[in-house]
Formats: C-alpha cells, structure tokens, sequence
C-alpha cells in the first residue's frame, strides 16, 4: 500500500472545488462560525491564565524536537518497557499492515464486536472499514463520533468531530439510526441537549457492559514507564479502556516522549490549546496490564505509515510535534468558511494542509499546501510552535517541483510565472510593461476603476473592481522629476 | 544616513502616490531619499506559489540593488517580511556563499515604514493632518511577521483632526492571500465579505492599512458594492498637511 491509499479518503475532490460547495452550506457555516468563536475566545482566556504559557510552548516545542531526533531510541525503549509490564508491542509500516494486525487481534479472541475510544490513528488507516470487511463492527463511544457514525458522514474537525451539525440534525439522526446500531432513541426526543445526552448515554451503557475487546489511540506514551495516555471530555474512554477484557492501542510512533515527567508540560497545554479548559475531566493512563483489574490482555501497535518519511524531511518533520489539539483549526480563517470535509483528509485545517501531503506525498494531495492565505494564525495558536505557514510554502514548492518532473509540457502557471519572473527580475522589463498596462488599462477602465473582465481576470475581477494603473509608474515619475540631466538611469536588461 | 526606498514592484505600478508620499514624508522630516532605478521585485508571488528557482534571480537583484545603503524604508509590510524572512532560505537553497552574504548584509537594513519611523528616527508625530474618519486593519505580515504592533496605530493616534475608530475583527485575513485569491477565489471572497461588513460597522470614511495589496482587495470589494468607503495607505494619511489635506 502507497500513496494515498494510507490516509483514508483522499478520494473527495481537490480543495477548491470541495470548498466552493461547503461554503453553499450556509447552516454548517454558521454552525462552524458559532463553534470555532467559543472554543476560540475560551482558548485565550484560559492560556492568558498562565504567567509561564509562552515558556511552557517553547519547552514543548523543545521536547517534541529533540524526542524526533532520536526516535528510534525512544520507541526501543518504550517497547521494551510495554513488554516489561506485561504488553504486547507491534510494528505497522502501514495502515494495511495496521489494519491487519488488529484484525488479527480482535479474530483471536472469538469476538465480532470492538468499543473504541475516539483516536485520529485509526481513522487515519480506516480501522473501522477494514474491520468491517472481517466481520467485526467497530462502535464509536465518543459522542461527537457516535454522531459522526450514525449519520454515516465523515469527521469535521480532529476534536469536534460533529462540528458540523445543529441540535436539530443530531436528533434526527439519532431518531433514524440508533435502533438500527442498538438501543433506539426514545419515540419523544427533543433536540434539547440534555435530551440528546440522555439518549447518547443509555443506547451506550448497553455498549459497554457488553464489551470484551477495545481499541484506542493515544495521546502520549511514555518511554521510561511504558505508561499509555489518553485525554478525554466525556468518561466514555474510560469505561471502554477499563471494562474489556483486551486493550488494543493503534499509536503513531511520533507520540511517544522520552519521560513520564515530559507529561507535566502537556497536560497542561493540552487541554488549554483545544477545549480551552484548564484540565480535561478525564486523563486515563495504564501501564501494560495489571492483574484482575482493567484489561488483562494489551497491545500496543506502533504506527509508522508515512511518519518515517516525513520525519527525513528537515523543514516538514515539525509537523510531526502535532499533539492534536486543533487550535489551528479553530483560529484559521480559511477551515472556519469551508469546514473540515473540504480538505479531503482526516486532518483538516493547518496542520492537515501539511501533515497530510507529508504522509501521503504531495503529489496525493498537491492543493493542500495551497489551502492557505499565509495569515499566520495558526503558528502563533500551536501549543508546541509548529510553523506552519513555513511548512505550507516549503510544500509549495515541492508540489511545483512534483508537477515540473511529472509532466513534459510545463503548465500555463508554470509559463506565466517563469514569464512574471522575467519582467519582475529586470527594470527595463518591468518598466515596458507598466506602460503597457497603463496603457492596456486604459482601454477597459471605466471612471478608474476596471470591473468583471473575462479570461484569466475572470477570477479577481467577478468579486473585486481593480484600480487602473495610473499612467506613469514611480519609477518614470523619478525619473522625470528627479534624474533629469542623468546619464544612465535604466537597468542593463538582466 | 543613506536611506532608499524600495517602492515593490505592485506600489510601482499602481500605487505611486504611495511612493511620492513616503518621499514627501522623509524628506519633510529633513532626509534624503534615494530611490535606485535598477530596483525590481521582493520575489514574494514566486515563493509564495513554490516558484522557488524563479525567485532566485529577484533575491539577487535585490541584495546588488540595496547593498551599503543604512535602511531600505519600504511601504510593504508583507513585502518587508518577505526580504527578511525568506532571502535567506532562497539564497540557501539556491545561491552561493556570495549571495547569502549579501543577502546577511542587506536583510537588517530592511525596514516597514512603521518601523522606520518609529523605531528608528523615533518619531510618532509627523505633523499630519486628515480630517476624516479613519479605520484600520492590520495586514497579516505586518502583524505576524512583522510584528509591528501598535506603531501604525500610534502614528495615526498623532494625526490632527482625524478620528480614528477601532475595526471590529481586525486581526482577522481579509482573504487576499496573493495567488490565493485566484487559486480559491470562493473562499477568499467569503472572507472578504465578512472584513467589508465589519468595515461597513465603523461608519469610517476611509479603511487605511501599511500595504496596497490587502487594500486593493477590500478595496476592490467595497468599490464594487458601491459603498463609498474608500481605501488608503498608511503613508499617504501621514503626508497629508493642514496645507496639503485631501
């Protein structure tokens, strides 16, 4: 398995046109602006709470840093401390190889159902399908993607996965499928929060007595313990990672951290950077096994699946300091009009526009770094300072580069910037062809202004009127008032 | 002091008034500018874009062009940015040693005018005047690259007769983004619509900002809708006299 095959669901259409019909969806935008606000301004009041926030960033960012320079050594360890408490280790080069090794897993113990636990690696590989084809149903506990899976939709957003949907929508999906998945929802439901929450609760109640497998993600893991951690809202984690009789947790090799003393520090950006909140009400962790409580049986499968790859890259590995917080995506611009389906990848937003061409190869996923305007926001946002602006035009550049060796035509882009390159790097160019747009301009602007034009000005021009260039340029304008009697006054042409 | 202004290429072409009131500025408060003909482009809509290779022959243009000047004043914020953050990374990847030499050399003489004034000559009252109502927005570059803070808004606070109202949302995109705007031009004009309503909210005659490109964009928009808001640079609120008032 190979390019976009190890990230679910590329298939969806390249960023600009996935964008143009999310942006027709005027209830999910609204839903979206009224979501990504709230957890926005929460997000700043609780980090201004902390004299030491801006230190403890940096000694995230530190610690992710140097953990990625020496990752082999730390995931040796960690295995051998998960196996020295009684665990069992696997390694996945793949998702197919991941998928397979669950499978497996769950098939051993004579099971045909699993609990999960809300985790970004298994829908990254699409553990839930691959289990399906086996015979073996996957139930989402979290109940944004009890949501997500009832209405047979897609996530929206790595944290809110729901973050999509109105009360009114929710009810009548859990009207229409909770009988279909197990307990129906009550004849009377209202959209009523409470309401749905009830009825979330007691259809999963059901769940989890019933349990005996159940898989998770991971948050962090640390090296020298082997300890596991996840971080969670709503308790429904820890009824899946304590009431079965085997844990089986998918971890990308780049969540592991050299200490459990490291915790300290990401305990508390966490939960500041992506609810807002100053502690989430619930952090699980769990040490191999441990007799006649919790699980008695537990795997930890270690996730490479395009991490390796991006971990040789020098400006990209950053993203792979991500701790999933999504506090990018909450203060992006840009995900806050078009929501997360339009990215096509279970990472949307910032950190999806470069993590996911990263995983995948640019080629798979070449108008991502493009999904962008640049604004920085979400630098200044990352909890653990990746630039991910830096990133975004790096891998512009590499997607350019992509296309340059793919094809043997160049494409008109290609062309008109080689073109502008020429014009922009020589003053007598550049001078010749202010003129001509002076000139140009003057034959379509009405009252200075030019409005809709067609060709490649169609673009810009059906939103925005665009000034007519004056006739004289500062350039000429200088030379005209400052440089008289001078001698040379024009560029050599380069 | 041995300053030069670097127009960029866009303020050339279509703004510039820009220039002549960056010019009437310095020179009012008793400089000398010179303005070198041989100068062209930041590079800026080729790096951006992934054009790498072509924004090679700009960067070193840009470093002989600017070479032993004290600072190179320029009325761009995210032009400015692009020199100082990302020569350096073009030079690395695709010079010589000469040229990211040069490019150490030129980077630190490279200064947004806010900066300019403010930090370097130390002034915040230009003596302007501009009897209008004013809003601002903080362009992206200039506030995150840049970080140029407050000094745009404690030059214009100076202003005689002007009277300044706060911009609702102001440290949000406009939506400009350079090639953005074309290569997700739905997106890009949703964002837009949502700066002109809070442009629209302040009542301001006048949206002023430290660069041409995001003002030609709201601009743009707003002129399209008829809304009588006109757009205006930084540079030309601060040149405007009691005997020169627009």
């Amino acid at each position: 398995m190979s390019g976009a095959d190890n990230v679910v669901w590329l298939g969806s259409p390249a960023f600009p046109e996935a964008a143009r019909g999310a942006l027709n969806d005027t209830r999910m935008r609204a839903n979206l602006r009224r979501a990504t606000g709230t957890i926005r301004d929460r997000r700043l009041a609780v980090t201004a709470e902390l004299d030491d926030w801006e230190e403890l960033r940096h000694r995230a960012a530190e610690i992710k840093r140097r953990t990625l320079r020496h990752l082999d050594g730390h995931l040796l360890r960690l295995e051998e401390a998960v196996t020295a408490a009684g665990g069992t280790v696997h390694w996945a080069a793949d998702a197919a190889e991941a998928n397979r090794i669950v499978t497996r897993l769950v098939k051993a113990t004579g099971e045909s159902e699993v609990v999960k636990v809300k985790s970004m690696a298994t829908q990254e590989i699409g553990l839930n399908e691959a289990l399906a084809e086996a015979g073996i149903r996957a139930y989402e506990t979290d109940l944004a993607e009890l949501i997500v899976q009832l209405g047979g939709d897609r996530p929206s957003h790595i944290l809110v996965p729901a973050i999509h949907r109105g009360r009114s929508e929710i009810r009548e999906i859990f009207r229409r499928e909770m009988g279909e998945w197990g307990r129906p929802a009550p004849e009377d439901l209202t959209d009523d929060p409470r309401d749905l929450a009830e009825a979330a609760r007691l259809h999963l109640r059901e769940r989890f007595l019933r349990a005996k497998v159940a898989v998770s993600g991971a948050n962090f893991a640390a090296a020298d313990t082997g300890t596991v951690v996840v971080v969670e809202s709503e308790g429904n984690g820890r009824m899946c990672l304590t009431l079965p009789q085997t844990l089986i947790t998918v971890m990308g090799i780049e969540k592991v951290l050299p200490s459990f003393v490291d915790l300290e520090v990401f305990l508390q950006l966490l939960p500041r950077s992506s609810t807002g909140e100053r502690m989430n009400p619930y952090t699980s962790m769990w040490t191999g096994v441990t007799k006649d409580d919790g699980p008695q049986e537990f795997h930890l499968v270690l996730l490479d699946n395009g991490r390796t790859a991006t971990l040789a890259e020098e400006v990209g590995r950053q993203a792979l300091s991500c701790i999933r917080c999504s506090a990018c995506l909450n203060v992006c611009p840009v995900y806050e009009r078009t929501g997360g389906h339009a990215y096509g990848s279970v990472y949307p937003g910032p950190i999806g526009a470069v993590l996911t061409p990263q995983l995948v190869g640019v080629e798979n996923a070449a108008s991502l770094p493009f999904a962008s305007t640049l604004c920085g926001a979400c630098y200044d946002a990352c909890p653990v300072k990746i630039n991910i602006p830096e990133v975004l035009v790096h891998l512009r550049a590499k997607t350019v580069e992509a296309k340059r060796r793919d094809r043997l035509l160049p494409t008109s882009e290609a062309l008109a910037m080689k073109a502008a390159s020429a014009v922009l790097s020589s003053p007598r160019r550049l001078s010749a062809a202010q003129r001509l747009a002076a000139l140009g301009a003057r034959l379509v602007a009405r009252d200075g202004r030019i409005g809709p034009l067609p060709g490649p000005l169609a673009r810009w021009t059906a939103t925005r009127d665009t000034p007519a260039p004056p006739r004289e340029s500062l350039r000429a304008w200088w030379r005209r008032t400052r440089d008289e009697g001078r001698t040379t006054v024009e560029g050599d042409g380069r | 002091m041995r300053i030069a202004l670097f127009i960029t290429c866009f303020n050339d072409t279509m703004f510039p008034r820009t220039g002549k009131a960056v010019i009437a500025l310095l020179e009012r408060l008793g400089h000398t500018v010179e303005f070198p003909q041989e100068q062209t482009c930041c590079g800026q809509m080729h790096f951006n874009t992934g054009y790498r290779p072509e924004t090679l022959p700009m960067v070193r243009r840009f470093c002989e062009v600017f070479a032993g000047y004290d600072a190179v004043v320029t009325p761009s914020g995210s032009c400015a940015a692009m020199v100082r953050d990302h020569h350096r990374t073009v030079a690395a990847q695709y010079g010589d040693a000469t040229l990211a030499e040069a490019v150490e050399r030129a980077v630190p003489a490279v200064y947004e005018l806010s900066e300019f004034l403010v930090d370097v000559l130390g002034v915040t009252d230009l003596g302007a005047y501009f009897p209008h109502r004013v809003t601002y927005h903080p362009t992206c570059h200039s506030l995150r690259m840049l970080r140029v803070g407050d000094r745009p808004l404690r030059l214009l606070r100076a202003v005689k007769g002007i009277d300044l109202v706060e911009l609702p949302a102001a440290e949000s995109c406009c939506g400009f983004g350079g090639t953005f705007a074309l290569k997700n031009a739905e997106v890009s004009a949703a964002m837009l619509a949502d700066k002109m309503r809070h442009v629209l909210d302040t009542g301001a005659e006048f949206l002023c900002a430290g660069d041409n490109s995001c003002l030609t964009h709201i601009g743009g928009g707003l002129s399209r809708l008829r809304t009588g808001v006109a757009t205006i640079h930084l540079a030309e609120i601060l040149a405007c006299t009691e005997g020169s008032a627009l």
